[in-house]
């Protein structure tokens, strides 16, 4: 039997939108001077967040967002069906430790900085595929945990090339509902393009964004295939945390496949910083730029009618630690979550 | 006189390594590694011991210096006491340089927390 919701060869199409009732994110003090700034629901004074380490400090602010998240949508924790949530820590512990307060049954994802379009995606199959009423998608990262994880100790003093990115500190939750009630117009995701691995043989752990642009085209270019869309479809196009490097190489790569999406093509390693302001070198990095950005900026954008379809595009280096010392390659991946500003089509047709 | 060579030379070491970390896909430790051993290597050629008396703090502040250190130290213990005094003597010269980064290393991860 054919995969009735499934469409071209990676889409997803929701029979009925999923809602996004509320999202929060929560933010570093640089991200929270940046030019986003007063999109955030929380914007924390320094990076240890009066925890006693780094780490317990993102496991703070992921749990933050969700809460947050969940007291806009008036819901309790008790009500959520499941958690989907990721980070870049190994064994994902920030995610983790929360889910552990939270007491929500949790989904541990690891998609790197893809994390937030994963969960966003995942979260909201489980809702149209009539397995939960509830979810909540949630992703971070921190500066300081993976400057720790995947580069040097901050008292080590390492030299940073001008083309490595700043990893943000954030977290970013959304809250995901059929919404079949709902007859005001809200955010809702549409569809879901789940992206393949991608390599073209970038080593270097600093050079992230070059590593991530291929992937990034290989999934945008199948989401507008699988859906056979033209390219002004989309008002805005952003992905996860390319910066300055891999934006420019995206554009390249796009104008070769003969997409050009011109202005509406943007990234949220851009969007989060002033780069040329603010000590971030490309831009930023990590699961928390498209979380913040997304669960801020972007879905105030939408709500407020400035633009009426995004289309997110997390991307992920998938790399660690050890593949890096021993001289691998960085594989990479990216996916597609198209989020639309409108009412659920299916209940105009009920209610008549 | 001796000032303008100590800059001169000391600046070309640490240019050296500047333009390896810029320049190859070598990490900070390697970078350290090769310039030690770089300096062990031209000590052994007698190189690296006119080039501290010609340039001073130039020629002995650097991470070279290092390596020249434990190459002199190596070579005077074997003079005295043969080739067995090559193993005891590599870390004759070093081991105040040693001791301090252990010492004052140990008093500044009790004093100071990182801050991000």
């Amino acid at each position: 039997m054919k995969a009735r919701k499934k469409v071209g060869l990676q889409s997803m199409v929701f029979s009925r939108p999923v809602a996004i009732l509320s999202s929060a994110a929560c933010v570093g003090p640089l991200e929270g001077a940046g030019p986003l700034q007063g999109s955030f629901d929380v914007v924390y004074p320094d990076l240890l967040i009066g925890a006693k380490s780094w780490e317990a400090a993102e496991t703070t602010m992921i749990k933050e967002a969700v809460e947050i998240a969940l007291g806009k949508g008036s819901l309790s924790t008790q009500s959520v069906d499941y958690l989907l949530a990721g980070d870049l820590l190994n064994q994902c512990i920030a995610a983790n430790f929360a889910a552990r307060d939270l007491g929500i049954p949790m989904l541990g994802l690891y998609g790197a900085c893809s994390t937030m379009a994963e969960s966003a995606g995942l979260g909201a199959v489980l809702i149209d595929g009539g397995f939960a009423q509830y979810t909540v998608a949630a992703a971070s990262s921190h500066n300081a945990t993976s400057e720790r994880q995947y580069r040097y100790p901050t008292e080590y003093g390492g030299q940073r090339p001008p083309y490595s990115q700043h990893t943000v500190t954030a977290a970013g939750a959304l809250l995901l509902s059929n919404g079949l009630h709902c007859q005001s117009p809200m955010p809702r995701i549409t569809h879901f393009t789940v992206g393949k691995v991608c390599d073209l043989g970038i080593k270097d752990p600093f050079d992230m964004g070059s590593a991530m642009a291929p992937a990034a085209a290989d999934t945008l270019l199948r989401h507008f295939a699988d859906l056979a869309l033209a390219a002004d479809h989309y008002d805005l196009v952003v992905t996860g945390d390319l910066a300055y490097v891999g934006h420019a190489i995206l554009k390249e790569l796009l104008h070769q496949s003969n997409l050009d999406l011109g202005s509406r093509l943007n990234d949220c390693g851009l969007m989060i910083y002033d780069r040329h302001e603010q000590p971030v070198f490309a831009g930023g990095s990590g699961c928390g730029s498209s979380a913040a950005v997304l669960c801020g900026y972007l879905l105030d954008m939408l709500s407020s009618y400035t633009i009426k379809r995004l289309l997110l595009v997390g991307t992920g280096a998938l790399l660690s630690p050890v593949t890096y010392q021993q001289g691998e390659t960085i594989p990479c991946v990216a996916h597609a979550v198209a989020i639309e500003m409108c009412h659920d089509h299916l209940a105009d047709e009920e209610l008549r | 006189m001796i000032f303008l060579y100590a800059f001169l030379v000391g600046g070309a070491i640490c240019a050296i390594g500047q333009l390896l970390i810029d320049l190859t896909p070598l990490t900070p430790a390697h970078v350290l590694t090769v310039l030690v051993v770089a300096g062990g290597v031209l000590s052994g050629l007698g190189m690296y011991g006119p080039l501290v008396e010609w340039s001073g703090a130039g020629a002995s502040v650097p991470i070279t210096s290092f390596g020249h250190q434990l190459v002199q130290g190596a070579l005077q213990e074997k003079a005295t006491a043969g080739l067995y005094g090559v193993m005891g003597g590599i870390f004759d010269l070093t081991s105040s340089g040693i001791t301090a980064a252990i010492v004052f290393g140990f008093f500044c991860a009790l004093i100071f927390d990182p801050k991000g």
